[in-house]
C-alpha cells in the first residue's frame, strides 16, 4: 500500500466509525474543556474505563493528567496516554536475519480473533512491496482451517504449505522453512490453531513450534505477533502474558478497528509487556490493514 | 472463569467482621472492592454504578444473620442481587415450528459455527432431527468448515452454490428439511459488526421472513465494555431470545454476561465450554452466581456425573480408591471417562477449593495429550502398570522409546498420575464417585 492508499484507507475508516465514536469523543472533549471539576474527572477515568481500559491504569492515567500544570487538561490526558506506549524503533519488521535466510513470522493468538485474515492481509503487504513471501498451514486443527488459508493463498497470489488436517504443526513448519530455503522465499507466515492461553500442553506446542523455527533455520529470528481483537477486554492482557511466556512476543496486531470498540486493552498491554502493536485491522479485505500509529489512536478517542 | 471476583471479594470482604447490623462504613469499603472487582471482570460500566447501587441500598442496615460475619453477609448480597439479574428472562430453549428455525448472530469470531454444531449435538439428545444450513457465505472456508463439523456428528448440512442470497440459502434449506424430514433448523450466520448496515439489514430480513423459534446472540466471554452495545444494536435488528456464552474454558470472567442480562434482559441459555462439539452447558443463573462467590458448582457436577459414569463402574472405582488400588489402567480409564464429561477443569472448578487441582488435571486430559498418554501407559508391562513404583530409569526410557514420547513426558505422567491418585483418593471417600464428602451446596 502506497502511503496515499493508507491514507484513504484511514480517511475511510474514520468516516465509518466517526458516527458510534462522535459520542464518546464528545463526551471526553466536553468534560475536558475549560476546567474539569472532581465530578468531571471521574466521567473522565468511566470513559476511559469504557474504552476497555482497565480501571486501575484509568485511574493512574486521570491522577496523573490531574496533576500536571504545564497543559490544558485536554492535553494533559492526551501526553499521559501516549506515555503508555512502547518506545517505538524504526526497525524494519519483520527483521530479515541475513542474505539467503527467509524472515519468519510466526501468528498466535486466542480463537477467532482474526489470525488468518491477518496473515492474508500481512501477505498481501510484503507481496505488494515485491517479497517473496510463503505461507504455511499451521492450524491443522480447526475444521477447514487449512482451506481458509488456502483461499487467501490464492488471492494474494502467493504458495502455501500444508499438511493434511490433524497433521502435527510442527512438521508443517518444519517442511515450510525448507521450501522457504529451497524457493529463496524472503517472508515466511506461519499460521497456527486458535488456542486458549489457559491450556498449557497448547501453549506448549507454540513453543513446539519455535524450537522446529529454530532447528531448521538457526539463523531465524522469528517474528512472534500476537493477533488481539479490539473487543476484548481486561482479559487481553492475561492472554498476552500467557502467549509471552509460551511463544515470546515481538509484536502484536489489534483486529476488527472498524468495530465500535476502541480496544483500550492495547494500553495495558504495551504499558505492562512493553511489546509493541504494530498493525491495526480494520475489515475483512486484504487491504485492511494500516501501521499502528500510537499519535492517531489516541487522537481517535478524541475525535 | 469468575474465581478472581469471588477471591477478591472474600479478601476485601473478610475484613469486616462486625455483627448486629451492617454499617455504612462496612458497606463503604466493600462497595469500592465491587466496583473494581466487576470493572475487572468487564462489567459495562454503567451496569457497574446501577449493580453497586442496589447492593449498597440493601445493604446498609441490614441484619447479619446468627453465625455470619458483616463481610459474608455483603457476599450473600452481592450473589443474591447476581442471581438476580443473571436469572431475569425466561431460559426455555424453544423448538416450535415445522422445522423449528434457530438462528445465530453474532460478531466475528465470537464461536457461531462452533456452537451450531455444538446445538445441532445437543438438539439430537432432544430427540429431534437437526440440519445445519450454512449462512455465510462471506468468510473463506466457512461453509467447510461447518460441513466438517456436521460430518463428525453425521448431521445433514445445506449450502448453497457461492452467490446465493442468504434469504434463499435459508428458504432452500427449509425446503430440504422437509423433504428429508428433519424437524429443527440451525442456521449459522456470517460473523458482523453492528455499524455494518448492509449486514444488519441482512439479518433484518432474515428474522423477519422465518420467525426463528430462538434467535441466538453468540458472544465471547472475553468480550469488554463494548457487550452491551452489541448486544443493543443486534437486538434492535432482531429479536434475540438468548445468549450462549463461548470460550467460557479460559479464564476471562465474562462479565459480559451480567452486563447484557442486565441491560437487555435476555437470558443465557447456553455456556460453550472447549473446542469441542459436547462442550456446551445449559446454564444456570443461581449455579453461575455460587461459583461467582466460590461456592462450588455442585449441582451441575453431580448431573454431569451421573449421565457418563455409569453405577457400577463407579462403584468399582470408588472399591479401589478405597483399597488403595488404583493402577495406571485405572488412571487411562478414568481419563477416557472424564473426557466424555467435557473438559475436567469445568468440572473440577465447580467444586470448591478445587481450582488448583483442576488447572493440573486439565493439562493431563486435554486434546492431544490424552493420545501420548495412552501410547505411554500401553507401552508398559502388566505389572509396571499395577505397580508403577518399578518404574526406574531403564523402563521409563524404554517406555518413551516404545511409545515414540520422550523422557520428560514419560516423567510427568508418572508423577502426575501419582498427584491423581492423592486426589482421587480425596474425591472418593464413600460410594460413588460423585457424591463428595462434606460437598453440600452451601
Ligand atoms: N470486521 C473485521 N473482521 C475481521 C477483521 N479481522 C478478521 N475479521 C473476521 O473475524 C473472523 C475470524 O477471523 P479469522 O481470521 O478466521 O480468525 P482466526 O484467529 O484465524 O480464527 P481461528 O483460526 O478459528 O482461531 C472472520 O470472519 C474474519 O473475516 C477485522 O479487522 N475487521
Ligand atoms: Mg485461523
Amino acid at each position: 500500500m502506497t502511503q496515499t492508499d493508507q491514507r484513504d484507507a484511514q480517511a475511510s475508516i474514520e468516516a465509518g466509525v466517526a458516527r458510534s465514536r462522535a459520542g464518546f469523543a464528545t463526551r471526553l472533549r466536553g468534560l475536558l474543556g475549560g476546567s474539569p471539576d472532581a465530578d468531571a474527572w471521574e466521567e473522565v477515568e468511566e470513559t476511559l474505563i469504557s474504552a476497555d481500559m482497565g480501571a486501575e491504569l484509568a485511574v493512574g492515567v486521570v491522577a496523573r493528567a490531574r496533576a500536571r500544570r504545564d497543559v490544558i487538561p485536554e492535553m494533559a490526558v492526551r501526553y499521559e496516554l501516549l506515555e503508555l506506549f512502547a518506545h517505538r524503533d524504526a526497525v524494519p519488521w519483520p527483521r530479515k536475519p541475513a542474505p539467503g535466510v527467509p524472515a519468519v513470522v510466526l501468528v498466535v493468538g486466542v480463537n477467532g480473533t482474526g489470525k488468518t485474515t491477518t496473515i492474508g492481509k500481512l501477505a498481501h503487504r510484503f507481496a505488494s512491496r515485491g517479497a517473496r513471501v510463503l505461507l504455511a498451514a499451521g492450524d491443522t486443527f480447526r475444521a477447514a482451517a487449512i482451506d481458509q488459508l488456502r483461499i487467501w493463498a490464492q488471492r494474494v497470489d502467493v504458495p502455501l504449505v500444508a499438511h493434511a488436517a490433524n497433521a502435527d504443526p510442527s512438521a508443517v513448519v518444519y517442511d515450510a522453512m525448507d521450501a522457504a530455503v529451497a524457493r529463496g522465499t524472503d517472508v515466511v507466515i506461519v499460521d497456527t490453531a486458535g488456542r486458549l492461553h489457559t491450556k498449557s500442553n497448547l501453549m506448549e506446542e507454540l513453543s513446539k513450534i519455535r524450537r522446529t523455527i529454530a532447528k531448521r533455520i538457526p539463523e531465524a529470528q522469528p517474528e512472534v505477533l500476537f493477533v488481539l481483537d479490539a473487543t476484548t477486554g481486561q482479559n487481553g492482557l492475561t492472554q498476552a502474558r500467557a502467549f509471552h511466556e509460551s511463544a515470546g512476543l515481538t509484536g502484536i496486531a489489534l483486529t476488527k478497528l472498524d468495530s465500535t470498540a476502541r480496544g483500550g486493552v492495547a494500553f495495558s498491554i504495551e504499558q505492562a509487556l512493553g511489546i509493541p502493536v504494530l498493525f491495526v485491522g480494520v475489515g475483512e479485505r486484504m487491504e485492511d490493514l494500516l501501521d499502528f500509529r500510537p499519535d492517531d489512536f489516541v487522537a481517535a478517542l478524541f475525535g | 472463569m469468575f474465581d478472581a471476583l469471588s477471591d477478591r471479594l472474600r479478601d476485601a470482604l473478610g475484613k469486616l467482621t462486625g455483627r448486629g447490623r451492617i454499617t455504612e462504613a462496612d458497606v463503604e469499603v466493600a462497595m469500592r472492592e465491587v466496583r473494581l472487582a466487576l470493572l475487572e471482570a468487564d462489567v459495562n460500566y454503567r451496569v457497574v454504578k446501577d449493580f453497586v447501587a442496589r447492593v449498597r441500598e440493601r445493604a446498609i442496615g441490614a441484619e447479619i444473620l446468627a453465625n455470619v460475619n458483616a463481610g459474608q453477609m455483603v457476599i450473600k448480597i452481592v450473589g443474591d442481587e447476581l442471581t438476580a439479574v443473571l436469572g431475569a428472562g425466561d431460559r426455555t430453549f424453544r423448538l416450535t415450528g415445522s422445522p423449528a428455525v434457530v438462528m445465530l448472530v453474532g460478531l466475528q469470531g465470537s464461536g457461531k459455527t462452533t456452537s451450531a454444531a455444538k446445538l445441532a449435538r445437543h438438539i439430537v439428545r432432544l430427540g429431534r432431527q437437526p440440519m445445519l444450513v450454512a449462512a455465510d457465505p462471506y468468510r473463506p472456508a466457512a461453509v467447510d468448515q461447518l460441513r466438517t463439523l456436521g460430518k463428525g456428528l453425521e448431521i445433514p448440512v445445506w449450502s448453497s452454490p457461492p452467490g446465493t442470497a442468504v434469504l434463499d440459502i435459508a428458504r432452500a434449506g427449509i425446503a430440504e428439511a422437509k423433504r428429508i424430514g428433519r424437524d429443527v433448523l440451525i442456521l449459522d450466520t456470517a460473523g458482523r459488526l453492528t455499524v455494518d448496515e448492509t449486514l444488519m439489514e441482512e439479518i433484518r430480513v432474515l428474522g423477519g421472513a422465518l420467525q426463528p423459534s430462538e434467535t441466538l446472540l453468540v458472544v465471547d466471554a472475553m468480550v469488554g465494555q463494548e457487550s452491551v452495545t452489541v448486544a443493543e444494536a443486534f437486538r434492535e435488528a432482531v429479536s434475540i431470545t438468548g445468549l450462549i456464552l463461548t470460550k467460557v474454558d479460559g479464564d476471562a470472567r465474562g462479565g459480559a454476561a451480567l452486563s447484557i442480562s442486565a441491560v437487555s434482559g435476555v437470558p443465557v441459555k447456553f455456556l460453550g465450554t472447549g473446542e469441542r462439539t459436547d462442550a456446551l452447558e445449559p446454564f444456570h443463573a443461581d449455579r453461575l452466581a455460587g461459583r461467582i462467590l466460590g461456592m462450588g458448582d455442585v449441582l451441575t457436577l453431580v448431573e454431569r456425573a451421573q449421565e457418563t459414569f455409569d453405577e457400577k463402574q463407579s462403584e468399582q472405582l470408588a472399591q479401589k480408591l478405597r483399597k488403595n488400588a488404583f493402577t495406571l489402567d485405572d488412571f487411562l480409564e478414568q481419563m477416557q471417562q472424564l473426557k466424555k464429561m467435557g473438559p475436567l477443569g469445568s468440572i473440577m472448578e465447580m467444586i470448591p477449593g478445587m481450582g488448583g487441582a483442576a488447572k493440573q488435571a486439565q493439562q493431563a486430559v486435554d486434546r492431544g495429550d490424552l493420545t501420548r498418554v495412552e501410547a505411554i501407559i500401553r507401552s508398559m508391562t502388566r505389572h509396571e502398570r499395577q505397580e508403577p513404583a518399578v518404574l526406574n530409569a531403564s523402563r521409563r526410557r524404554r517406555i518413551a522409546r516404545g511409545s515414540g514420547t520422550s523422557l520428560p513426558e514419560v516423567n510427568r505422567l508418572i508423577k502426575q498420575f501419582g498427584e491423581m491418585q492423592r486426589m482421587m483418593r480425596q474425591l472418593s471417600g464413600g460410594g460413588r464417585m460423585p457424591a463428595i464428602p462434606g460437598l453440600r451446596r452451601r
